[in-house]
């Protein structure tokens, strides 16, 4: 396999350059051809050149592909490495024709297999009559029977549209070849390509897609793999392909009005197939297969969702069918995704120890809280301590110090840029006005000792947090902040600036149009997900609560212990028999200590207990936040699909009235909107799948943080109890001397 | 038993014919409880009838006379308790007897005693304080209140909570009563008392008068011509350095162990306020741990639980530093002001016997009465030597009988301590183990 995965990337741009070319060419100039007929010749040079800017902008990305690969998993060059063996793939109507070349494709995701669908595609729209290159490009019948199809093709369609002539429906008939090829072309084939690529080429991408930087546990597998479990695995992967050109069959002969459907159909069927493949092309063992299936599932389910929304635009009137056709999705969805985040979890805290001990190289403390300065403008300083043995810091140990604003202002920061792709930005702790003040004031009290104390322990673990999240970690802020002497002063983190107020305003509006959105959720893991933290959060809001009145409580034994203790050492100094007064001065020292142990114990109470509740709040809200960001490219990615249609039924209205000079501007805008609509929905995808990938890490390490803390917790309750007994037993003596 | 059932219910229907609905639920409520109580403390009293004699521990292990109270009842405000009376005294008609006795017939008894010229010399036991339900069922009723802001399983126990408590304070009361009535019978002269045989003998309902207002009013107009006496009375010289040295120490002692009661008070209620925030915490852990579906969903519950243990042993805490020291501290307050109470009325006899050598002086002067005057300037004199006797050997044993309480309560308290510190300790071990290994 390590030589197929050195081989297998390269071949993508040489090979596959001319293809899109020719794709391109094809849609367009056939396309208009047919159906906007010959008496508008602008339109021929202006759809080329447009394709001619797609090609550019997908070669980029291509080219990219063999240098080191991209993290994004929609990335162009996938799609359009893959474009071509899918279409084969879903179009063969021969069962053995689609299933060699898909093993081909398995096996050596790369020259081969790609090169031969696109000779078909290159002979094919030569060879044939050049009256159907669009159903070449839709379903590319077995280049027999193609000159019956396309009338069908049209037929539905144009009844779709309703009671539009059929001059009219062949435009969306024009628009309907260049969607459902994009959207195959551009995406589902992406998961079969750029999975197996990434795993095979990429280990860098593979722990930045997974966060766990297991280079051994990927490695060594590779080494040991078998080749038995491959070609099981390639039988079992057969059977579904065999299915799914079985399907393809029918769809050739007897031309469906649905075609998309049968598409989406298809990826459910293909795409778990490619599934168990990549796993063992991966040749990885359980571990590693189970974490990437559910990626795959992931973006699968989201794929199939994706299309049904579309079909329901395009079939108004036959809104059920399609709704019938989208329900399986989720359920597919709901069945494939439900049981792998448990056996993931599992996985996840086996390998929970040695990633903690992989995370040492990077070590963050904080230390030394300072005041610097005098009445109102004073604010403390912390010394930021970094050990790392990481390469992309200049040295392995250094040390900064910062304020608490310029902690505000890296989550700002942060929150700006990562926010928006759906990443759990961890919170800092809250600005404390009251707290801040005392300490300004300059009293030297406990409380304002304990504040600063609780701060920095709060900042110590925000920046922990920060630092351990792979992603933020690469952010140059972040290493900025840990590296740079002469920090910029942080702007608008003061509580009560106009900044701050904006900022309300703002969240205000956030939150009110949250509640106007209204998401018909696709898919059921975020909505449990959802419920469940706002259920978690709510429970511990509670639980904060009583902890901190535990706290209060424990804080109010100790100051009467303390009374009690005085009051006897009174006693004990009044009683007039020598043993027993003896023995009450004693135990006035007992209750002294028993002040001190609860007041210790309190102190841990609201360290270990109510801080990490506390924390976990705050971390609630980002959660949620993230989840809001998914709903909201949802939202703008519905806004734009509503907008594209709106433009659709004017260019359909033009065409109508028949008024060519405006028409131009009408397409102009489709493609323009088309471009967004894909854009946004990418947009979507990748901030659903970053929301989900980032909820099961925050999963992760709650279940990891929690463990720690309450053992950390319950040992301090421990300690308290042996010195409470070591204490009582240097009593009892003392009390059974009383004579 | 059975018979008491029979005889509860009975007074329950009666009440409820005739009290209001809403209120009748309530009571009826409580009656339960009660009930159950007094079924616990009738069982419970036998195993702690060594923890019930930690206050008075001086009691001579005469058993001529043995007292000890099995059952009690309460209705709303009154308490009836059956003390039970065992003897082989000629001066009782039989050997074994019980009778129903309320909160006010001890004390009258004790009044009764106080009064009596003959033991002025005596330390009276201190009289039981009015039982006192009200806290708990105040509390019962906030609770009540509160009810909708608690889950399910938090007002339960928060319930049985205020229950344990009530039954607490049930035995204590119970307690003190038999602790007066212990202490009477132990000692040499104040059980032979003839209104102490009629208390623990005559077998109807003493019924005895409550004070009506004027005697109220009368005995608090009493209490403050004593105060004023005992200011008046200070300015004498005292003759006796024993006395003088007990004077300085009660007066300081008194007002230490008030505070000392006070801030143990205070003390215990924190305790029990932890135990109860351990309860809201182990629902609520236990409610998080429902709805978390990670691998943290059992440690959560494991927490949930060791809370749930932990606060058991939290209110263990408190009750026995409640009955070990509070209790202690309680007790011996008010018997510092029986010890006082003596002081005060030994002073007033040495008063007594200044002014007659003051009207002996006079009449010597005038040469008249004489005779009268002499004789009583001796018996003045008399009294208090008596009175100095019987105090001396009254404050000596007193204190005696404090060290030793103070000891026995003081070792068990810190046993008791140590024992549910390694509960607690073994507790959380078990935990943090089980935390570990997952």
């Amino acid at each position: 396999m390590a030589t197929s995965s050195e081989r297998s990337p390269p071949p993508f741009p040489e090979d596959l350059e001319p293809e899109p070319d020719e794709v391109g060419d094809q849609d367009s100039d056939d396309g208009e051809d047919i159906f906007l007929g010959t008496d508008n010749p602008l339109e021929i040079k202006m759809d080329p050149s447009l394709s001619a800017s797609d090609i550019t902008s997908s070669t980029k990305p291509l080219s990219e592909a063999s240098s080191p690969p991209v993290m994004d998993l929609l990335s162009e060059p996938a799609s359009e490495a893959s474009s071509a063996p899918m279409v084969d793939l879903l179009m063969e109507p021969a069962s053995e024709g689609s299933s060699a070349p898909m093993v081909d494709l398995l096996m050596e995701p790369a020259s081969e297999a790609s090169s031969a669908p696109m000779m078909n595609l290159l002979m094919e729209p030569a060879s044939e009559a050049s009256s159907a290159p669009m159903m070449n490009l839709l379903m590319e019948p077995a280049s027999d029977d193609l000159k019956e199809p396309p009338k069908p093709d049209i037929d539905p369609l144009a009844d779709i549209i309703n009671d539009t002539p059929l001059s009219e429906g062949k435009t969306p008939v024009a628009a309907m070849p260049q969607e459902p090829p994009s959207d195959l072309f551009d995406d589902e084939p992406s998961e079969l390509f750029a999975e197996p690529r990434q795993s095979n080429t990429a280990k860098q991408q593979q722990t930045s897609i997974f966060d766990e930087p297991d280079e051994d546990l990927f490695s060594e597998p590779l080494g040991e793999a078998s080749k038995k479990p491959q070609n099981d695995f390639f039988k079992e992967a057969l059977a579904p392909v065999a299915k799914a050109s079985n399907v393809c069959g029918p769809l050739s002969d007897n031309y469906n009005e649905q075609p998309t459907d049968i598409f989406t159909e298809e990826a459910i069927t293909t795409l778990p197939s490619a599934v168990s493949t990549v796993s063992v092309n991966s040749k990885t063992n359980g571990v590693h297969s189970d974490e990437e299936e559910p990626d795959i599932f992931a973006e699968a389910t989201v794929e199939l969702s994706l299309d049904s929304p579309r079909n329901d635009r395009k079939k108004k009137e036959a809104a059920k069918p399609s709704a019938s056709a989208s329900a399986p999705a989720p359920s597919v969805s709901a069945s494939a995704s439900k049981p792998q985040p448990k056996t993931l979890e599992e996985v996840q805290y086996i390998t929970l120890e040695e990633e903690v001990e992989d995370k040492f190289e990077l070590n963050i403390s904080i230390t030394n809280p300072e005041k610097v300065g005098d009445g109102m403008n004073a604010y403390m300083a912390y010394k930021v301590s970094t050990q790392t043995t990481l390469p992309m810091f200049r040295s392995k140990t250094f040390t900064v110090r910062r304020r608490f604003s310029d902690f505000l202002g890296l989550y700002e920061k942060l929150s700006d840029k990562h926010t928006l792709n759906g990443y759990i930005v961890p919170p800092p702790p809250e600005k404390s006005i009251m707290g801040m003040t005392k300490v300004k004031v300059g009293k030297e009290d406990n409380s304002s000792a304990e504040f600063v104390e609780r701060r920095r322990a709060a900042l110590e673990r925000y920046l922990q947090r920060v630092v351990f999240h792979p992603s933020l970690l690469q952010d140059p802020d972040v290493r900025e902040f840990l590296e740079r002497d002469d920090m910029p002063r942080a702007h608008n983190t003061q509580a009560l600036s106009g900044a701050g107020f904006l900022k309300m305003i703002n969240r205000a509006t956030d939150s009110l149009s949250k509640m106007t959105i209204k998401m018909n959720e696709s898919d059921v893991w975020f909505e449990e997900k959802l419920q469940e933290v706002e259920a978690e959060d709510q429970q511990l809001r509670k639980l904060h609560i009583m902890v901190d009145s535990l706290v209060g409580h424990r804080k109010e034994l100790s100051v009467n212990t303390g009374g009690f203790a005085k009051s006897v050492a009174m006693l004990g100094s009044s009683e007039d028999n020598t043993a027993l007064s003896r023995a009450l001065s004693q135990l006035a020292e007992v209750e002294d200590k028993m002040e001190q142990l609860h007041q210790e114990q309190a102190a841990s109470d609201s360290f270990c207990f109510a801080e990490l509740l506390a924390d976990y709040i705050r971390l609630l809200g980002s959660v949620r936040a993230s989840f809001d960001q998914r709903m909201k490219t949802w939202q703008r990615w519905q806004d734009a699909q509503n907008m594209l249609q709106k433009k659709r039924e004017t260019e359909a209205k033009l065409l109508w009235a028949n008024k060519p000079d405006k028409l131009q501007q009408a397409k102009d805008d489709i493609t323009e909107w088309e471009a967004k609509v894909t854009q946004y929905e990418r947009d979507f995808d990748r901030v659903s799948a970053t929301v989900r990938k980032e909820v099961l890490r925050f999963e992760k390490e709650k279940a990891r943080d929690f463990k720690k803390q309450i053992i950390k917790y319950l040992e301090s309750l421990l300690q308290s109890q042996q010195q409470l007994i070591k204490y009582w037993e240097a009593f009892l003596p003392e009390a059974k001397a009383i004579a | 038993m059975y018979l008491l059932w029979d005889s509860w219910c009975g007074v329950c229907f009666q009440k409820l014919a005739n009290i209001d609905l809403q209120h009748t639920i309530c009571t009826f409520l409580l009656y339960i409880y009660i009930f159950y109580i007094t079924i616990m403390t009738s069982t419970i009293d036998d195993s702690d009838k060594e923890k019930a004699l930690s206050v008075s521990v001086d009691l001579n292990n005469d058993t001529s006379l043995l007292i000890d109270i099995p059952d009690a009842l309460c209705e709303r405000d009154k308490v009836k308790f059956t003390v039970h009376t065992k003897t082989t005294l000629s001066s009782f008609q039989k050997p074994d007897f019980s009778v129903p006795r309320q909160h006010e017939d001890f004390i009258w008894l004790h009044d009764a005693l106080v009064e009596t010229e003959d033991y002025a010399g005596l330390i009276i036991p201190p009289a039981p304080p009015k039982p006192d339900f009200e806290s708990p069922r105040e509390k019962m009723h906030k609770l009540g209140e509160g009810e909708a802001t608690m889950t399910k399983e938090e007002y339960t126990k928060m319930k049985q909570e205020l229950e344990a408590e009530y039954l607490a304070v049930f035995k204590k009361t119970v307690q003190v009563h038999e602790v007066f009535l212990q202490r009477l019978s132990s000692h040499p002269v104040l059980s032979k008392d003839r209104n102490f045989q009629i208390f623990l003998e005559y077998d109807q309902d003493l019924s005895v008068r409550r004070k009506n207002a004027k005697e109220t009013f009368g005995s608090f107009f009493k209490n403050m011509v004593k105060s004023a006496d005992e200011v008046i009375i200070s300015g004498i010289k005292e003759v006796d350095d024993f006395f003088e040295q007990e004077k300085t120490f009660l007066l300081d002692y008194s007002s230490k162990i008030k505070d000392s009661t006070a801030r143990a008070e205070k003390m215990t209620r924190s305790h029990k306020n932890i135990a109860d925030d351990y309860i809201h915490i182990s629902s609520t852990l236990s409610s998080v741990s429902v709805d978390d579906n990670t691998a943290l969903k059992k440690h959560f519950e494991k927490l949930s639980d060791l809370f749930e243990k932990l606060r058991k042993v939290e209110g263990r805490v408190a009750s026995d530093q409640e009955l070990k020291l509070t209790e202690l501290l309680r007790y011996y307050m008010r018997d510092i002001q029986a010890a006082k109470d003596l002081l005060y009325r030994r002073a007033r006899t040495l008063a007594d016997y200044e002014n007659s050598n003051k009207a002996l002086g006079k009449a010597r002067l005038k040469s008249k009465d004489v005779a009268a005057a002499e004789e009583q300037q001796q018996q003045c004199l008399q009294r208090f030597n008596k009175l100095s006797e019987s105090g001396k050997r009254e404050l000596t044993s007193f204190k005696g009988r404090r060290v030793v309480a103070f000891r026995k309560n003081l070792i068990e308290m810190a046993e008791l301590e140590i024992k549910h510190a390694k509960n607690n300790m073994s507790l959380l071990q078990d935990c943090i183990e089980l935390f570990k290994s997952s």
